[in-house]
């Protein structure tokens, strides 16, 4: 394995005909550590990740490793490896058969066959055409492929997609090693409860469109709290005067971006007594479905849409 | 050498499923059936007994009988190589091919010159598959099998030329026609049922005639030199036929546009 290198996502963009698949989408992933890359089904993130293996050609924007495009790698299987869905081969071939024909196309060593197979434990099974295979079994080939040129950059879309409880604990331990050793990972999932154990960083996207990049602790943040007081223009004033962002409901206010420890003190300097102090949903995957669903559905035909690339042009 | 390389990958491809040996395993009983049954027939023709017995120059049905390795075997490299361009989208193996080599003309190059590779193999087999029946069922009916005429030596390697220009446009067809079952019916439909009465029908007019040798199948049999279809005197307006290497380029170059169509129609487009 040779130096470290980021995946750089710069205004990318993709549109199948009328739909628009990806949005304008700029993040980057560092080495080192595991990155989560989040969003519903259908919000983009397959079409991101194929655009950026080459496979799906970008409308606009550019997808690369450290600068180079997929199509420009010296030897792309050993500077990426790949998992995409775990329905990549023909079910009539075995493990080895499948493995040994992709090393030989990237020119890897016939000898990594055997050592990826035994790294994701398919050793036993390797001469087994895969159409016999569960889904577990699939999702470590995908990986074992992935794993062929000991490559700098991971690239997994829903490894965790099919896996058993222990398959699962060992794909989670397996993605913290392959970060420890320097490598960068970037792990796709729709269920951020699937990943929150292993990643150290979250890029996540709705609709095509970033909504956000950062790390999980700041993630928890974007929390809504609500809080309330007998005094409520009171504890409002104080609040935006602390620079809160707030919105007055019937059953009190709803505080976003501030812990409600913080709240809690703002209110006492102010001297407001408290009547309510809650955040409101629990935990990340509550940040993460706030995150996911606060836009409007997009309109889909020609008359109910703005005329967007009109006023991009 | 990348082409190298990636052709070996695409022959791994081809052997490492079942369809290349069972497709060769029909191919050698169909060819061999047909290469007995007419060995018999035509072996044991007395023309001069029986005035009503169609013209028969019986010093070619040696070659006659043997190049129905390529005239009925022709098919199966077709197919072969059709399939094994649609099973790429079929199971998605486009995805890890492309992974490890994103050059993709060139994976479609390397495709196109193993199963052409595999084509000449089959063309061997067909050919062990005609000659065998047929010499044995010729002298077992008193001809002679004529293993040592030069003309027998010629055919056998431009069958082999043949069944390998087969198997490249199986791959062009496939990349154009990625839906395999369409594939399927297309391929078996042309060859097995709409050339053999367009050919037949092509002999009535001499501009048709003109017209009809560029047919795939013509060609072919223009390229080996000896066909059941051609040399059995059915067809008796003047035959217009094209020299042996017009032949081959014309199959070479149906499979080299049916190639580049299939290219820019759906191998360089997104892959999802």
């Amino acid at each position: 394995m040779a130096a470290a290198t980021t995946i750089d996502v710069s205004q990318l963009s993709k549109a199948f005909g009328p739909v628009q698949a990806v949005s304008d989408l700029t993040f980057t992933v560092e080495p080192g550590q595991v990155t989560g890359f989040l969003g519903p089904n259908g919000a983009g993130k397959t079409t991101t990740l194929r655009m950026l293996l080459g496979l799906v050609r970008p409308s606009s924007g550019s997808a690369t490793f450290g600068g180079v495009g997929y199509h420009d790698l010296e030897q792309p299987l050993a500077m990426v490896g790949t998992a995409l869905e775990a329905s990549s081969f023909h079910p009539g071939r075995t493990a080895r058969a499948h493995l040994r024909i992709y090393a030989t196309a990237a020119a890897i060593d016939a000898g990594r066959v055997d050592r990826v197979l035994t790294q994701v434990g398919l050793a036993e099974h390797a001469d087994r055409r895969v159409g016999g295979y569960s889904l577990g079994m699939r999702q470590r080939l995908g990986l074992a492929f992935a794993l062929l040129g000991d490559p700098r950059v991971l690239v997994l879309d829903e490894p965790i997609n099919g896996l058993d409880p222990e398959g699962i604990r060992w794909i989670r331990g397996f993605l913290r090693e392959l970060a420890a050793e320097g490598r960068t990972v970037l792990v796709s999932s729709h269920l951020l409860s699937e990943v929150q154990q292993s990643v150290d960083r979250a890029v996540i996207i709705s609709r095509g469109r970033l909504v956000y990049d950062g790390t999980l602790a700041g993630l928890e943040m974007s929390a809504k709290v609500a809080v309330d007081a007998p005094d409520r223009a009171a504890l409002l004033s104080a609040l935006l005067a602390a620079g809160a962002r707030v919105d007055p409901t019937d059953a009190g206010l709803i505080v976003k971006d501030i812990p409600a420890a913080d709240i809690g003190a703002i209110a006492q300097r102010a001297g407001v007594p408290l009547s309510l102090l809650a955040a409101q949903q629990a935990g990340l995957e509550a940040a993460f479905l706030e995150l996911t669903s606060d836009e409007p559905p997009p309109r889909v035909g020609a008359h109910a849409a703005p005329p967007v690339e009109g006023a991009q042009s | 050498m990348n082409l190298v390389r990636a052709t070996r990958a695409e022959l791994d491809k081809i052997f490492s499923t079942r369809l290349w040996w069972i497709l060769a395993l029909v191919m050698f009983v169909y060819v061999g059936s047909v290469a007995g049954i007419l060995a018999g027939v035509f072996g044991s023709l007395d023309t001069s007994a029986d005035p009503t017995a169609p013209v028969l120059d019986m010093s070619e049905i040696h070659l006659i009988i043997y190049s129905s390795a390529s005239a009925i075997g022709y098919v199966f490299p077709v197919l072969l190589g059709a399939l094994s361009a649609t099973s790429e989208f079929r199971h998605q193996t486009l995805t890890p091919t492309f992974l490890a080599n994103p050059r993709r003309g060139q994976v479609l190059g390397a495709k196109l010159i193993a199963m052409a590779v595999v084509g000449a193999l089959y063309g061997v087999i067909a050919l062990i598959s005609s000659i065998g029946p047929g010499a044995l069922i010729l002298s077992l009916v008193g001809q002679d099998a004529r293993l040592d005429d030069g003309n027998t030596w010629i055919l056998v390697v431009r069958v082999i030329l043949a069944m390998a220009l087969w198997a490249a446009i199986g791959v062009a067809l496939g990349t154009l026609v990625p839906n395999q079952v369409a594939v399927l019916v297309i391929v078996l439909a042309f060859t097995q049922f709409l050339e053999p009465i367009l050919r037949s029908v092509s002999f009535i007019w001499e501009w048709t005639a003109q017209v009809g040798q560029f047919l795939p199948g013509s060609a072919s049999d223009a390229l080996v030199g000896w066909s059941v279809f051609t040399s059995l005197g059915m067809m008796t307006t003047e035959t217009v036929a094209l020299e042996w290497w017009q032949g081959g380029l014309v199959l070479a170059a149906i499979a080299a546009v049916a190639a580049i169509l299939g290219y820019v129609t759906t191998w360089k487009k997104d892959v999802t």
